[in-house]
């Protein structure tokens, strides 16, 4: 009786074991294996060529991914420059303004936002924004656009990344303690004195972190950009221009051109380069919200 | 004196009007899916595979896909279950309270969560050649697993830190082995697993960067595992880029079909959640 429960005790405990080493594993996993396929194309090509050139004829053999990079980054950056604002805004008006129903309810409309499927937002994107930017809004810019855009994509990821960085900056807030929030009113100052000179300044590493995370989800989002981008392999000269990241280049050549194993390659590289500042990018502003956590904690 | 009131106010403004834009952006997504996706969504929609291919058959409808979504995320939740509840269990009540592995555990795994689904999809798509696997209903499980065990696992492990110490420590001072204590907590952390579930299920089955290569496309109901698989996602996807108003139509009615089943799988964690916190000792 006593044997069986403690070999059972002991079963279970191998298992658990293996199943936390087999999970953390598949991050390196994943990471070595994406290297290793992309390794060919960056041996023959060197990483700087692939980086910096921006030609991209596959079938004559040359691979640059300048204007994809670009493309990515500048669809983020728009993402960021949208979604960043508004959600600072929001995020304090909730925290420090609102009632608490107001809260409850608002916490309810960031789960659905950010549980709405990115096929979703495309759906949305190509029925409203992109017509909107290409009969509205761009021809008092440029003479033509066909709305799938810089733009387009900036904006459909603006909202599909404005609930991530709401919900972590509502805990960032929630972190400053409540005692130097009332020491600053007891001193006079008014309740926006307050946020401004004390709950922002003491956020900022929280609010770098964030956007960081922002950036980096904007970075990998695939299919909702892929719907409105426009998918042209041409360096965007207007936010009206049509552009083609990184993910949107995967998720359309991958897993047809394998007769091509320089193709097959190229692509693995893009899938690392995303993993690899993803990565990064996620390391970083998770171990600067761990700090914070924990300084308050107390 | 003054203007210290006029700048709270305009800020108070902006914040007022940003939270407004932003529950409107909301309401504004869901009326478009519900006024495209309405008038073609009937019977013969969602009980029908489409006929004469998905991209230019005008007849049939999504039932393909539906299953196919169905079934995907059905034995991804088994598979990742099988992963997720024993890794949560032994972070937190196997190994001590501070262990510096499960720290480093935890930031792997906030990690992972946040690898883009395209990453993981080309990942699973370089193992199945490996081993030689064509796009399938397989390969599609793999790959889904894979994206929802760090949802799973970071939901589980929210709910397992508000254990109490002294609910352990009362069921080992009876004599319980670690394992029995275990599944003594288990019980206890039912409606956050139950939560788990469904959020790990709404973000599989919404994602089609992920089953892009492995899953594939047909216009069938898979009826083995070494088959490919239509899904949801892929179904709106695909069939919104077809030139004919019909094939349209059927993307409009699978995307108002998926937002339904996010809103249903939303709410329902919703109260779950929120019988849990009634319940926490």
């Amino acid at each position: 009786m006593l044997k069986s429960r403690l070999l059972k005790d002991r079963i279970a405990r191998h298992y658990m074991l293996t199943a936390t080493v087999v999970a953390i594993f598949f991050l390196f996993l994943i990471g070595v294996g994406l290297f290793v396929n992309s390794l060919p194309i960056m041996q023959e090509k060197g990483l700087w060529t692939l980086l910096t050139t921006s030609n991209w004829r596959p079938f004559k053999g040359e691979f640059g991914f300048a204007s994809y990079i670009l493309s990515t980054l500048y669809v983020t950056g728009i993402a960021i420059v949208i979604a960043l604002p508004l959600s600072l805004l929001t995020s304090i008006y909730i925290i420090e303004y609102a009632s608490p129903k107001i809260l409850r309810a608002f916490s309810s409309v960031v789960d659905l936002l950010a549980g709405i499927p990115p096929v979703i937002y495309g759906v949305w994107g190509t029925l409203t924004i992109v017509p909107f930017i290409s009969e509205s809004l761009a021809p008092h810019f440029v003479e033509f656009s066909t709305g799938y855009s810089v733009l387009a994509a900036g904006v459909v990821l603006a909202i599909m990344i404005i609930p991530l960085i709401i919900s972590i900056l509502m805990e960032v807030f929630l972190a400053v303690p409540k005692e130097m929030r009332e020491a600053s009113m007891s001193l006079g100052a008014t309740k926006w004195q307050t946020v401004k000179k004390v709950v922002i300044r003491k956020s900022i590493p929280g609010i770098v972190a964030a956007t960081v995370l922002a950036i980096s989800r904007a970075f990998g989002e695939t299919l909702a950009v892929l719907m409105v981008c426009g998918n042209f392999t041409d360096l965007p000269k207007s936010i009206f221009d049509a552009c083609y990241p990184l993910p949107a280049l995967i998720a359309n050549n991958y897993g047809e051109m394998m007769s091509v194993p320089q193709y097959e390659s190229a692509l693995m590289f893009a899938a690392f380069l995303l993993f690899f500042i993803i990565v990064l990018f996620n390391v970083i502003s998770r171990v600067v919200l761990i700090q914070i956590d924990k300084r308050y904690q107390l | 004196m003054n203007t210290k009131k006029i700048e709270e106010k305009i800020f108070k403004g902006l914040m007022i009007g940003s939270s407004v834009l932003i529950f409107g952006v909301l309401l504004y997504i869901l009326y478009i899916i519900i006024k495209k996706g309405l008038p073609s969504l009937s019977w013969e929609m969602i009980s029908q595979i489409p006929s004469g291919g998905f991209y230019l058959g005008k007849e049939g409808g999504i039932l393909n896909a539906i299953m196919g979504s169905l079934y995907l995320i059905f034995f991804s939740v088994v598979i990742s279950l099988m992963v997720s509840v024993p890794v949560v269990m032994y972070l937190n009540f196997t190994l001590r309270k501070k262990s510096r592995f499960s720290a480093f555990a935890r930031l792997t795994f906030d990690v992972l969560f946040g690898i883009p689904s395209i990453v993981y999809g080309a990942f699973g798509f370089t193992v199945m050649i490996f081993f030689g696997l064509q796009a399938s209903l397989l390969g599609g499980i793999i790959a889904v697993s894979l994206l929802i065990i760090p949802v799973m696992i970071r939901s589980i492990d929210e709910v397992a830190i508000l254990i109490p110490v002294e609910l352990i420590e009362a069921t080992k001072s009876l004599g319980a082995t670690n394992y029995e204590t275990i599944k003594v907590i288990l019980r206890q952390l039912l409606p956050g697993i139950s939560t788990a579930v469904l959020l790990s299920v709404g973000r599989g089955i919404g994602d089609g960067a992920t089953v892009l290569f492995t899953a594939g496309y047909t216009d069938s109901i898979p009826t083995s595992l070494a088959q490919p698989t239509a899904t949801l996602p892929l179904a709106i996807f695909f069939q919104l880029s077809s030139p004919i108003e019909e094939v349209q139509n059927r993307a409009y009615s699978a995307a108002l079909i998926l937002t339904v089943i996010i809103l249903l799988l939303s709410f329902s964690a919703r109260y779950f959640s929120r019988r849990f916190s009634k319940n926490k000792i």
